[in-house]
């Protein structure tokens, strides 16, 4: 019954595309029209599209297995949170979370842009309209969370268990704010390029949609990488595989963007460049959704896929991308002002370094991610790109960055000379000389390290001296740029820092090592509604004789049948403790991983603090 | 200079962890840069997979039979292809691999100096 | 001229990218190691499963010989449907089935083998999977064809009637 709402409410929303399509084009000149009818309309399809939704919702609660989607993703015994959150955890469910989250935005669009010109807000809302079409398309021909299956089954198949975790919920609905929001700043840029509507104003108004959009992708990457860090059990948290990527290249095109926007916003320059990363930042959304629900890519996180959805979004991705190339070459005209508008030493030109680095960085992620996929068509040659890739290629690069990311701040816009010399040459003695004593007493890599970690420290006092000196003043970027230098000192000690010993112990055993003595003490036996678990309990004691009880899981799912293994973490300011154990084939034994992970936490806390950077600015006056 | 103090507290965490067995941190470090084929997407230091417990194993008994990191590599990818490594060696298949990233930082560059810098002379 | 040139270069760009991705959808993401075959087979010295005595495989592996290595194990679901092929080409003289029972315990593999029953001519023991690897293999079960000290035919996942077929006309 759910389903069958779902379903017509999905068609009916559908042809509201359509009703919306025409009478945005017959009333192009028509004022009155657009607030009387066409907002009401672009609304009724939010809510058709929200009561499709809701159909599912219902459908997966009330476990009605005559639904496909609902018997291959949910089973009777699971849990109602994951039985709602197993709305959007699959394929045919995410899409159409895509399509509610399209729907409301560019309804909140239309809402917010009153004092726009009539022209650029209709033309927004057909090209929102086309993306808006297309995903009704794809979810009505190839991917119908609604389809029947007779006979209709007893029982379903369960949600993988992994994915049955409280991040992972909200993972993907944050995460496609953020790539949706990306579509509306599509949209705008380039409607506002074919109007010729590129002005101060504009940018002031779509900064709005920049920020929004940015805060809800990091959020997004943050809850999958936390995620990453306690559910698959390795005490990793990014992994460069290649889903991971895909969700990292518009960020580092939306992070870009932030910065230009600004420059468009106070100067008005870079004009066409800020089109260019609002198509780009857009693409790669969709590219990302192309490439991981395509299954080209080779990942940990493993989605069902299917060659013909995979056809699909390729030629609905290209459609769009050869449309916006013609629109753009086709409106294209240069900006004529460059004459003396800035000089050297300014804050246009640090921004412009900030925008080369991060373009260089997106393309290294690019070319990474893709080049496998070409080199496997083209010579059949398969190879596999990793951390050590991006590790070499980014890092070094890190050192100017930081450096334009200290100085930039400090500059005033045109032109400017650098104030408090002594101040800046004080703290970057005090960074390096603080950085040689951490690596020279560390057996570690010396020079590269020093320097950077210099650099990053660089940063991080700078930033913290201009919070706490000038207080308002910039607060926004000061807050975020110190969150990046936090967030990178973080990820170095903790790979620096972190300590782990991996063994293989029975209960009763203990294991000695110059630091740690591990007892095993028992191993208890629970069960749940959909599976049984496992506890262990162990006793950590240290060379100073303080004791800790480590209490890792083992958990065997019933439906699907799924082994899975549960960290156990001990959150500190400083430091994680992180222990999981796991089954081996045919032994008596469990293989148990104990480490020591210091500063975890601040690397979520770095993201919190550049994120609310971004808030700042979103709600500052 | 108050920042004094906090360098101080951060200097008294460093001194708290030292030394660290050299071997196993190459031993470690051979594992991240293999990638499992089982689980295919994971390292084989991230998994736990049977395969990638005994490569562990294989891979200390190698080390301590005194074959360097590069033997290592060398071995198991006459064994199992260039995709195991993590790594990708610079060589005939990779040149654009490694270069092109290099290439577009350098065509950015230019394009930025060509345009904002040269104009303005 | 100049005004067309870069409209062309994009689109140019972004037609190898949708024929690039394109034909990569139809390629399957999984990989398998293609190489190992024509490889001269690894040397190893193991342990017996019904016999005390230790084995070198340089001793062991005669060149005149075919040899079907199998990767096995008591735990393995597939080995148990695999094991009515063993059994089959166990009746062929020229081939020597050699099996290799990978981490499992000894009172295990020995039931499974009362069970279903041994095609094996000799059994060597993995404990700890390294031999397996030195093989070049990564699951079980896994089967290498063995001719004059190198490996002809390697089979990823369970034996199935079109590779004994094919193993029976190799060693023709």
């Amino acid at each position: 019954m759910a389903s069958l709402i779902g379903f017509n409410a999905l068609i009916f929303g559908a042809c509201s595309s359509l009703v919306i399509g025409f009478f945005s084009v017959i009333n192009f000149r028509n004022p009155k029209k657009l607030d009387k009818k066409i907002i009401p309309l672009t609304f009724l399809q939010f809510i058709f599209v929200f009561v499709s939704f809701l159909g599912l919702i219902i459908s997966f609660i009330a476990s009605d297995f005559s639904n496909e989607t609902v018997f291959n993703n949910s089973h009777t015994t699971k849990p109602l949170f994951y039985k709602i959150s197993g709305t959007w955890g699959n394929h045919e469910g995410s899409l159409l979370l895509w399509l509610l989250v399209l729907t409301l935005f560019i309804f909140l669009f239309l809402l917010k842009s009153r004092e726009q010109k009539l022209e650029y807000r209709l033309l927004t809302l057909l090209f929102q309209q086309i993306i808006i079409i297309g995903f009704f398309v794809f979810l009505l021909k190839t991917s119908s969370p609604f389809n029947y299956i007779y006979p209709i089954p007893d029982e379903g198949l369960g949600l993988n268990p992994i994915l049955q975790d409280p991040a992972l919920a909200i993972h993907p609905p944050v995460l496609y704010l953020g790539y949706v929001g990306t579509s509306i700043i599509f949209s705008s840029a380039l409607s506002a390029m074919s109007l010729n509507y590129i002005s101060k104003e504009w940018a002031k108004h779509i900064k709005v949609w920049v920020f929004t959009s940015w805060i809800f992708l990091t959020l997004g990457i943050l809850l999958g990488s936390i995620w990453a860090y306690y559910e698959l059990g390795w005490g990793g948290f990014w992994f460069w595989d290649p889903v991971e990527n895909v969700s990292l290249m518009p960020w580092f095109a939306l992070t870009t963007l932030i910065h230009c926007i600004l420059v468009l916003e106070k100067r008005l320059l870079l004009k066409s460049w800020v089109i260019i990363l609002s198509i780009t930042t857009f693409t790669l959304s969709m590219s990302g959704t192309f490439l991981v629900r395509s299954g080209i890519l080779n990942s940990v996180h493993t989605f069902a896929n299917d060659p013909e959805r995979g056809l699909f979004i390729l030629i609905f991705l290209f459609s769009l991308i050869f449309l916006s190339l013609f629109i753009f070459f086709f409106f294209h005209n240069r900006e004529t002002v460059y004459q003396n508008s800035f000089s050297l030493l300014s804050k246009e030109t640090s921004i412009l370094i900030n925008n080369w680095f991060m373009m260089y960085f997106l393309s290294v992620v690019l070319v990474g991610t893709l080049y496998p996929i070409f080199l496997d068509v083209i010579s059949s040659e398969k190879i596999s790109v990793g951390p050590p890739f991006y590790h070499k290629l980014i890092v070094p690069f890190l050192i100017p960055f930081l450096l334009a990311m200290t100085i930039g701040p400090k500059l005033k816009w045109i032109k400017s000379g650098l104030s408090n010399k002594i101040n800046l040459i004080i703290f970057f003695i005090i960074s390096l000389s603080l950085s040689i004593f951490i690596v020279v007493n560390l057996e570690i890599k010396f020079l590269l390290n020093s320097i950077l970690i210099a650099f990053i420290f660089y940063l991080f006092f700078i930033s913290l001296s201009d919070l706490l000196v000038k207080r308002l003043n910039n607060l926004a970027q000061n807050m975020a740029h110190l969150g990046f230098s936090l967030f990178l000192l973080s990820i170095i000690f903790n790979s620096i820092f972190s300590n782990e010993v991996i063994t293989n112990l029975k209960v009763g055993d203990t294991f000695q090592s110059e630091k740690f003595k591990i007892h095993f003490e028992n191993l208890e036996q629970k069960k749940e509604k959909n599976f049984e678990s496992f506890i262990g309990k162990f006793i950590i004691e240290n060379t100073t004789g303080d004791t800790e009880i480590m209490m890792p899981e083992l958990r065997i799912y019933n439906q699907p049948n799924i082994a899975t293994s549960e960290a156990f973490i001990k959150t500190n300011i400083f430091t994680d403790k992180f222990m999981t154990m796991n089954l081996v084939q045919n032994k008596e034994y469990l293989n148990i991983r104990y480490q020591i992970k210091p500063f975890m936490l601040w690397i979520w806390l770095s993201i919190l603090m550049i994120v609310s950077g971004g808030l700042i600015s979103l709600f500052k006056k | 200079m108050k920042y004094f103090k906090y360098i101080f507290i951060i200097f008294f965490i460093f001194s708290l962890h030292q030394g660290h067995s050299q071997d196993n941190k190459l031993e470690s470090k051979i594992t991240k840069n293999l990638r499992c084929l089982v689980c295919q997407g994971q390292s084989v230091y991230d998994s736990d997979t049977e395969f990638a417990n005994s490569l562990k194993l294989l891979i200390k008994n190698k080390l301590d039979e005194g074959l360097s990191e590069k033997q290592i590599y060398f071995y198991l990818k006459e064994k199992y292809g260039e995709w195991i490594l993590f790594d990708p060696e610079f060589g005939k298949k990779t040149y654009f691999l490694w270069l092109l990233p290099l290439l577009l930082f350098l065509i950015g560059g230019a394009i930025i100096f060509k345009l904002f810098i040269i104009k303005k002379n | 001229m100049k005004k067309r040139f870069y409209p062309i270069v994009f689109t140019f760009i972004f037609i190898i990218f949708f024929i690039v991705f394109y034909k990569s959808l139809k390629n399957s993401n999984i990989y398998t190691p293609r190489i190992g075959i024509n490889k001269e087979i690894p040397s190893f010295n193991a342990k017996q499963l019904n016999e005390r005595k230790e084995v070198y495989s340089k001793e062991f592996f005669k060149k005149d010989e075919f040899y079907l290595i199998n990767i096995w194990s008591s735990w393995c679901i597939p080995c148990r449907e695999e094991h009515i092929f063993l059994k089959n080409l166990s009746n062929e003289k020229n081939l020597k089935i050699v099996g290799l029972n990978y981490k499992d315990k000894i009172k295990n593999a020995k039931f499974f083998l009362e069970d279903l029953g041994d095609p094996y001519d000799i059994i060597f023991l993995d404990p700890n999977g390294i031999i397996a690897i030195e093989w070049g293999a990564y699951g079980v079960p896994e089967s290498y064809l063995v001719k004059k000290n190198m490996i002809v035919k390697k089979i990823i996942g369970p034996l199935s009637e079109s590779s004994v077929i094919e193993i029976k006309r190799l060693i023709k």
